[in-house]
């Protein structure tokens, strides 16, 4: 399969009835063109991938020709006839492939703003906070489905909460199967002599990493010398020699067909590792090899029965291949563990990917020479157990917070400014008096309560009573009011229906104004439209909001007033800031000269 | 020894920290004197001795120019000469309060006009807290601390960052600070302050009767005031000032790291020296504008 498209001559057919019109047809990832060979007749056709829904083909083993019928949007269709059943083939799979593709596009919604390109985990992610989070589905819910924020936004300050979500999914790898399905049985068709066996990738990963032989094979054969079915057809056949245990015909094959050989004789690959392995080895402490590895490719591990070496058959020894040799090589597999962790296609790519990692492992292995290096590595790397570790946290910048002395020394500048509108009309002390006189009506005053002593009586009777009435007065009308604890807030005591109308308005607020603010200065046109969808939502808000203030008792209005004021200058503000901007921009574009308006 | 005070250690023993306000420019325009006011307070600091035999009380003076301790009720160096009109305790915090005031006027620099006359509040929280983490610090067995603040001039914006660093420190070691404020506007310091940290907050009326407010309402431990019931105020003035300009502000610019609040927009943070993104960058942008609301 090429890259992006698809040429194939073709017979273009509008019904199954019609002879068809002979042309070639061109597929490309977006559209679908058919070309009639003969330019005077009407079947051109020319149709976007967007409006094709499904594709029927008919099936090879039948006595139907080739055909390919792509349905479309409207319940129409499109037939192509091909000349033979590899071209429909190739064509059938180019569409499946454009098809599964646009099937994710479609789904998301219009938006003018360039589309975030959503992976399907991501979708997940989201939809699984929304369900978790109820208050979180209302937000979502009010903004985003009405349309007065979209998608991108609504999760653009949510980062932290979606990879938090991420990191939550499990990460462990899974092992290879202890079961040995590289050895898999063919099912038979019981009529003919054929068998079939079934292959998924699952399988052939196991079948490379046991037999570094094959790999290499497949590597080099497929698709130069060989297709991938005569590879696995001859792959099998070298099984089934090897299981009937006729080193004399295994041998006798071997000599007719030099890539059956490669199956049939012992995986070199395997034997030089082994070999490479002990030299490595730390003696003391690594029982990673050891010498009898050295023998897992030869029969009985090398050990003979009666001490003797057996002569016979020595021609034949290479073709010879026993079930111990088969298990332990699969424990040894599964206990690597798996290398590869890509998504497992096809052959080819699972091939390639065992290749590579191969390749990273033994460029890793030649670097460092340094042994006691590489023993320390070897600690480190078993105490780890990389599956459980906490997902790596992204570096953070340290934070340097500077001398607080700057402060308290820049105050004496700031001070000296005039910050009394600031606080709007507090009291400025102004006193003309130098401060020798104020000092010395101070002291002044000490000499006098010296000398006198403390006043009699310290507090008049009549003062002391007012005091009390108006404190008694105050505490008690406040704690009917507020409530006895001054932390205590208004909202637990209003009815919960409210409480929770009014804590859900002030979420909504917040968003909104989150957005709004961060919207400011306004330089592109996408801004301008989001804003302008802001203030409308927030002029939504307020008539909800003296709704509520409507719908509670009288006893509780004021409290409530009292709650709903700072959500209202909150809002005042804002639209406030957008009403401003909004007429300096009319007086900036009236300013232009009449060409440019 | 031992024995003794812990069988009259009880849930109320307390030590009060007293803040006392001693600016000359406010109390010069101040419609109570302050020799009445110091003869409420005298009063009053002997009432609280009274309550307990265990109480102690301490004096700091918030003065113009700098702060010092003025008087401490567990010290023995309260010797003074015995005047018949007054008790000793009375007459010794008086001569350290004079000995203060005449090293506070040395102090005085010429200050142009129209500064806001504030005393030095942060410093006096500061020193204050200092004492009672010695306290803290002491063994098992000590009262429960808490600060009074008699406080009549106005908030200096300059010193927000060192009063909300005090306030914060304040609520971290549960000390709470009970306020009583004296001038004419609303101070928001200190509304704050006792709402942070749990404390009480009056503006009273009525100065002449200063004493019973002090009585009813601040002498109470802080055991007591679980089932007393103490005035509330309505609403807590949250307003903060910005870094830059130390101006009382309600809408300005955070930086998201260090949370530091500035009024306009800067490049850089000069507390944590981030730089602030574009503003309109994706997820680098560091300084987001927020507004903070005065809840009434």
């Amino acid at each position: 399969m090429t890259g992006g498209h698809v040429t194939k001559r073709a017979k273009y057919k509008t019904t199954i009835k019609d002879p068809g019109t002979p042309g070639t047809l061109r597929m490309t990832l977006e559209k679908i063109l058919f070309v009639p060979h003969n330019p005077k007749s009407a079947g051109k056709l020319d149709v976007e991938f967007r409006f094709i829904k499904g594709q029927k083909h008919t099936k090879e083993g039948s006595n139907k020709p080739p055909w390919l019928n792509l349905t479309n949007n409207q319940n129409g269709s499109f037939i192509f006839e091909f000349e033979n059943y590899s071209d429909l083939q190739d064509c059938r799979d180019f569409v499946g492939k454009v098809l599964a593709k646009s099937g994710e596009v479609s789904e998301k919604p219009t938006v003018t703003y360039p589309d975030e390109q959503l992976s399907a985990a991501e979708m997940e992610l989201r939809i699984k906070l929304l369900q978790e989070d109820s208050e979180l589905q209302t937000l979502h819910k009010q903004f985003v489905l009405s349309g007065v924020l979209t998608e991108a936004e609504f999760w653009a300050t949510r980062k932290k909460l979606l990879d938090r979500e991420a990191n939550k999914k499990t990460k462990q790898r899974l092992g290879f199967k202890s079961a040995m399905i590289s050895d898999i049985k063919p099912s038979t068709d019981g009529r003919t002599n054929k068998v079939t066996f079934n292959l998924t990738p699952e399988i052939i990963l196991q079948i490379f990493a046991e037999k570094p032989a094959v790999h290499r094979a497949f590597l080099t054969y497929v698709p130069n010398k060989m297709s991938e079915r005569d590879f696995w057809t001859k792959y099998f056949r070298a099984e089934y020699l090897h299981s009937t245990k006729n080193s004399v015909a295994a041998a006798a094959e071997a000599a007719e067909d030099e890539e059956l050989a490669v199956f049939l004789k012992q995986d070199d690959i395997l034997a030089s590792e082994s070999r490479w392995k002990i030299r490595r080895v730390d003696p003391t402490l690594d029982m990673d090899a050891d010498e009898g590895d050295d023998y897992t490719h030869l029969p009985d591990h090398g050990i003979f029965r009666d001490g003797s070496k057996e002569v016979t058959e020595s021609e034949n020894e290479l073709y010879r291949r026993t079930l111990s040799q088969d298990i332990n090589r699969h424990a040894a597999v599964v206990l690597e563990g798996r290398a590869v962790d890509v998504e497992l296609e096809d052959t080819r790519s699972v091939a390639e990917a065992l290749a590579q990692s191969k390749q990273e492992s033994s460029t890793k292995g030649e670097s460092d020479g340094d042994t006691s290096r590489e023993r320390l590595g070897r600690v480190s790397r078993m105490t780890e157990i990389e599956d459980l570790q906490a997902p790596n946290i992204l570096p953070l910048a340290p934070l340097c917070i500077k001398d607080p002395r700057d402060y308290f020394d820049s105050q004496q500048a700031n001070a000296l400014r005039t910050s009394g509108d600031a606080l709007g009309g507090t009291e400025q002390i102004k006193c003309s008096l130098s401060s020798q006189e104020v000092y010395g009506s101070l002291r002044q005053s000490i000499s006098v309560i010296k000398a006198i002593g403390l006043k009699d009586p310290i507090v008049k009777p009549e003062v002391a009573h007012q005091v009390f009435d108006a404190l008694t007065q105050s505490i008690s009308t406040t704690k009917y009011n507020i409530g006895k604890n001054p932390q205590e807030s208004v909202l637990d005591r209003l009815p919960k229906k409210i409480k929770e109308e009014l804590l859900h308005h002030w979420t909504s607020i917040l968003e909104l104004l989150r957005h709004f603010w961060s919207s400011y200065p306004i330089t592109t046109s996408y801004l301008y439209t989001k804003v302008n969808r802001l203030k409308d939502a927030m002029s939504h808000i307020y008539p909800q909001l003296e709704e509520i203030k409507g719908s509670v008792p009288s006893d509780l209005r004021h409290q409530v007033s009292l709650l709903i004021r700072p959500m209202h200058q909150a809002l005042d503000a804002a639209i406030q800031h957008y009403e401003a901007d909004m007429q300096k921009r009319s007086m900036r574009s009236g300013e232009r000269p009449n060409g440019y308006a | 020894m031992a024995s003794a005070p812990s069988k009259l250690y009880a849930d109320d023993v307390s030590l009060v920290v007293v803040l006392v306000d001693t600016n000359p420019f406010f109390w010069r325009a101040s419609s109570l004197s302050f020799s009445q006011f110091l003869s409420h307070v005298l009063a009053f600091l002997n009432a609280i001795l009274t309550l307990n035999q265990l109480n102690q009380v301490v004096v700091i003076a918030t003065g113009y120019n700098s702060c010092n301790y003025i008087f401490d009720s567990s010290s023995d160096l309260n010797q003074s000469f015995e005047n018949g009109r007054m008790p000793v305790m009375c007459s010794s915090l008086l001569q350290k309060l004079e000995e203060f005031l005449i090293k506070d006027e040395q102090l005085s620099k010429e200050v142009p006009e129209g500064r806001i006359k504030s005393s030095l509040l942060s410093g006096s929280l500061s020193m204050a807290l200092c004492y009672i983490q010695r306290v803290f610090r002491s063994g098992a067995l000590h009262p429960h601390p808490r600060i009074l603040c008699l406080q009549g001039s106005p908030d200096g914006p300059e010193q927000y960052v060192a009063i909300m660093n005090a306030i914060f420190s304040a609520q971290r070691s549960m000390v709470p600070i009970d306020s009583c404020y004296m001038g004419a506007q609303n101070s928001a310091f200190l509304q704050q302050a006792s709402y942070i940290t749990g404390g009480v907050h009056h503006k009273p009326q009525h100065l002449d009767g200063l004493f019973q407010y002090l009585m009813t309402i601040f002498a109470t431990d802080l055991h007591s005031r679980s089932f007393l019931h103490l005035p509330k105020p309505v609403g807590v003035d949250f307003r903060a000032s910005c870094f830059c300009h130390k101006n009382t502000i309600d809408m300005g610019y955070i930086c998201s790291v260090c949370l530091s609040i500035f009024c306009k927009h800067h490049k850089k943070c000069s507390t944590c020296g981030s730089v602030f993104g574009q503003a309109q960058s994706e997820a680098a942008s560091a300084s987001d504008k927020k507004r903070k609301t005065p809840e009434t």
